[in-house]
């Protein structure tokens, strides 16, 4: 069986997650290899949260926020952006490759972006291939 | 206590169920561990779907519900006020978004999509499971509303709910009311003269005890949340005191300064202190410090010496002044499309190429030529062509209909054949569109009054070395190249998003859409609200329309802000942060972290821990993430919540 990257998706409620919903609205496709997870805000999500999904088999994560200089909480993005940095400097260190973690800024309006983004992803975690901790993770 | 689960699968007729096979994913669901009962519904929604669910939770002593068809944010509350009306916390609820981002996104993957929705199925279990119930929090709000924009849409908002007893403060930037509106001479499709009509409106918000009228100011700052908005808006100086200006002008009689007068588009003068119109409300005289021969280089003040009361005061001051809303109207109209953009067409370049707001204003008894259509020599034209869809429905440009033009086009058709029928006037259009009450008859009317008209985009507009303005369009209609030569031509523009949008996006955190308007929360059931509770939208701001539309979604706004403001308390999420005390080191990197500094340092047995402050909470998590030692938690978005989705997502069999 050919190998289907499995995406975990971070999408805050205010831009991206209804960005999603535009997406759907208009009928646009984009690979069923991504699984949503709703939060308020990208800044809810923890790195562990990250590491969590790595850890036990996910191919990719991807964060994504409303656009600098628009979050709803402020500036919620700003630290998501400042920790997904961090993350990335981790994951390299961890021996995974960082572009497995993608954060990106989607608008309630882009719809079009949002489908565009996953299908990019899901294009690139297909070259990576699947996600070496895969083979050692945890019974679940 | 035992967990036990009902999960419904909603078919929403073939929306979901023409994909994903809805029969699976609820049989899938009731092998799930907690789940004591799964079905698929047609429309779980419905009152007949919503009675299957409350029946379910009396017959099986259910304590969690998950729901799986569209997204949350059409449904979620719907299904809370099901769980509540049988008797169950609403927040012991999930909802599976398995309609916008499955079945609509992968209608040719049938097998993906039926996976995919009971991977999500499966994670909205394991986090149910994990639900707590929760109180919804009140809040007091403020029983009053600001309403950014003072054309007929603000105006209108404005009147609404002062009438129904509630405090508007109405800010418009410009030194008068009025708009767009006040501009236009008449209205399609009755010919109501549109001064007549809007004046008296202005007059009445002026005089209203329950409208604060801040012309002259604009909204620098907005902070706060439903029912407690914290404004400030900055108030312009007009270097004229209000209070004692008469609006007499005799400032304007002696002020040298002749600058073009932005209300007749440029057509005619103003001088450097000035009222916008005649009728401007409120009519207070205005220095434009740009064209102010004292304020630029320090001498002339003939204008003091002028005023019979002494209201010119050169050192006034922009002033910043705070206002407390508890909702926020949104009202700041258009700008038109700038024909230049479109060289071809010669505006700015031929003098009796005009746009349809130039006619506007030449048509009006108390515009430049006294009602006059006159070309650039002063000569009543003997033929007029009008060119539909400038700027608009062409991707190059804007892709949007203006929604204005057709109309517009027939209304000023109308008064030149009404002042002289032996005009000719030619309309070239791509489609005429006349849906509105009354409009298919007024185009009849034309037509038969002798207006021909065109089913084509003209070439390129040259002139002849007579003035007489030439070009080419192909008839569709008829088959056939025409070549017109006409006295004047009337580009009708379209209607375009402006600068201000980007920053009062910002201010309120709303959303625009692609084209630059501003978005509502669902373009079907809430056309007038925003995704921000407590702000709504009226008029051009949120989409081109005519004047009787804006009024009528004017009045909208201002019946939703009423609704929500009127029982004086709202209910907001229960989504906020908690400490656990025992685990809190009192680092204080959630108080730095926190945007609404709504976490502070409390005592608790002796030591300073953090505490949050609910009220001020707004449940984004950021501070939960930050948490060094995971002593803060955030209610419906827990710790353990996420890991069992993250959890559920990825496993197979569940957890």
């Amino acid at each position: 069986m050919s190998y289907e990257p499995l995406v975990i998706a971070f999408l805050c409620f205010w831009c991206s997650y209804s960005g999603a919903d535009l997406a759907g609205m208009s009928r646009m496709e984009y690979p069923a290899n991504i699984r949503v997870i709703k939060v308020m805000c990208s800044s809810r999500v923890d790195p562990t949260h990250v590491l969590y999904a790595l850890k036990n088999g996910a191919d990719g994560v991807l964060i994504s926020g409303c656009h600098p200089g628009d979050c709803h909480y402020v500036n919620g993005n700003y630290r998501t952006q400042r920790r997904a940095a961090l993350l990335g400097e981790m994951l390299k260190q961890l021996g995974i490759e960082p572009e497995r973690v993608r954060v990106e800024w989607v608008s309630a309006s882009e719809g079009e972006k949002f489908a565009r983004i996953v299908s990019d992803f899901v294009e690139e975690l297909r070259k990576l291939g699947p996600n070496p901790l895969k083979k050692e993770s945890v019974e679940v | 206590m035992e967990i036990r689960v009902g999960v419904y699968v909603c078919h929403c007729g073939t929306n979901i169920a023409g994909v994903v096979d809805v029969e699976e994913v609820a049989r899938y669901a009731a092998t799930l561990p907690g789940v004591v009962v799964a079905r698929n519904i047609m429309y779980t929604c419905s009152d007949q779907g919503q009675g299957v669910i409350r029946e379910d939770i009396k017959k099986y002593n259910l304590n969690r519900v998950v729901i799986a068809a569209c997204s949350p944010k059409m449904h979620e509350s719907t299904f809370r006020k099901t769980l509540e009306s049988a008797g169950l916390n609403p927040y012991l609820l999930e909802v599976a978004n398995i309609r916008e981002q499955v079945s609509w996104v992968h209608f040719r993957e049938k097998e993906k999509a039926t996976e995919k929705a009971k991977a999500l199925v499966r994670a909205a279990v394991a986090k149910a499971r994990l639900l707590e119930p929760l109180e919804k929090k009140i809040v007091p709000v403020e029983r009053s509303v600001l309403v950014i924009g003072g054309g007929i849409a603000g105006i209108q908002a404005a009147l609404d709910l002062a009438d129904a007893g509630l405090k508007v403060y109405l800010v418009e930037k410009s030194p008068s009311l009025g708009g767009h509106m006040a501009q236009l001479n008449k209205t399609f499709p009755t010919i109501d003269c549109a001064a007549c009509i809007l004046t008296p409106k202005m007059v009445d918000v002026a005089k209203h005890p329950n409208i604060t009228l801040l012309t002259y100011s604009e909204v620098v700052r907005v902070e706060g949340y439903v029912g407690n908005f914290e404004v400030t808006v900055l108030r312009r100086a007009r270097y004229v005191n209000e209070k004692l200006c008469a609006g007499c002008g005799a400032c304007a009689d002696a002020c040298p300064r002749k600058v073009p007068n932005e209300f007749d588009v440029g057509l005619s003068k103003r001088k450097a202190i000035y009222v916008p119109f005649p009728q401007a409300v409120p009519l207070k005289y205005t220095v434009d410090p740009v064209n102010c021969l004292y304020m630029k280089y320090g001498r002339c003040k003939l204008c003091v010496e002028a005023c019979p009361r002494g209201a010119i005061d050169f050192n006034q001051k922009d002033e910043e002044v705070k206002i407390r809303v508890g909702a926020i109207i949104v009202a700041v109209g258009f700008k038109t499309f700038d024909a230049r953009r479109v060289p071809q067409l010669g505006y700015g370049k031929y003098k009796n190429v005009i746009t349809g707001l130039e006619l506007e204003r030449l048509s009006s008894a108390s515009g430049p030529t006294g009602g006059a259509i006159l070309t650039s020599s002063g000569k009543k034209p003997e033929s007029v062509a009008f060119i539909q869809c400038v700027g608009s429905r062409d991707l190059k440009y804007n892709g949007w209909c203006c929604k204005i033009g057709c109309m517009a086009t027939l209304k000023q058709a109308f008064l030149i054949k009404e002042e002289s029928p032996e005009t000719e006037v030619y309309v070239c259009y791509i489609d005429m569109r006349t849906a509105g009450k009354g409009y298919e008859e007024f185009y009849r009317r034309l037509r038969d009054m002798g207006v021909r008209f065109i089913h084509g985009v003209p070439s390129e507009i040259l002139e002849d070395v007579d003035g007489k303005l030439r070009f080419k369009v192909f008839d569709q209609t008829v088959g056939r190249l025409l070549e017109l030569r006409v006295d004047m031509v009337v580009l009708q523009t379209g209607l375009e998003p402006t600068e201000d949008f980007e920053k009062l996006r910002k201010m309120l955190n709303v959303s625009l859409n692609s084209e630059g308007f501003f978005m509502e929360a669902h373009p079907k059931l809430q056309p007038v609200e925003a995704s921000t509770r407590g702000v709504f939208f009226a008029g051009c701001c949120h989409s081109p329309k005519d004047i009787a539309e804006t009024v009528a979604q004017a009045s909208a706004a201002a019946a939703k802000a009423l609704a929500l403001l009127s029982k004086g308390v709202v209910e907001v999420e229960p989504l906020v942060a908690s400490v656990n005390p025992e685990i809190c080191s009192g680092c204080e990197v959630c108080v730095g972290v926190c945007p609404y500094k709504a976490i502070r340092l409390a005592e608790h047995e002796g030591r300073k821990r953090a505490k949050v402050v609910d009220a001020l909470c707004q449940g984004c998590g950021a501070c939960v993430a930050a948490c060094p030692s995971n002593a803060l938690e955030l209610k419906g978005f827990t710790e353990k919540q996420i890991l069992a989705q993250i959890k559920a997502l990825i496993s197979e069999v569940g957890t």
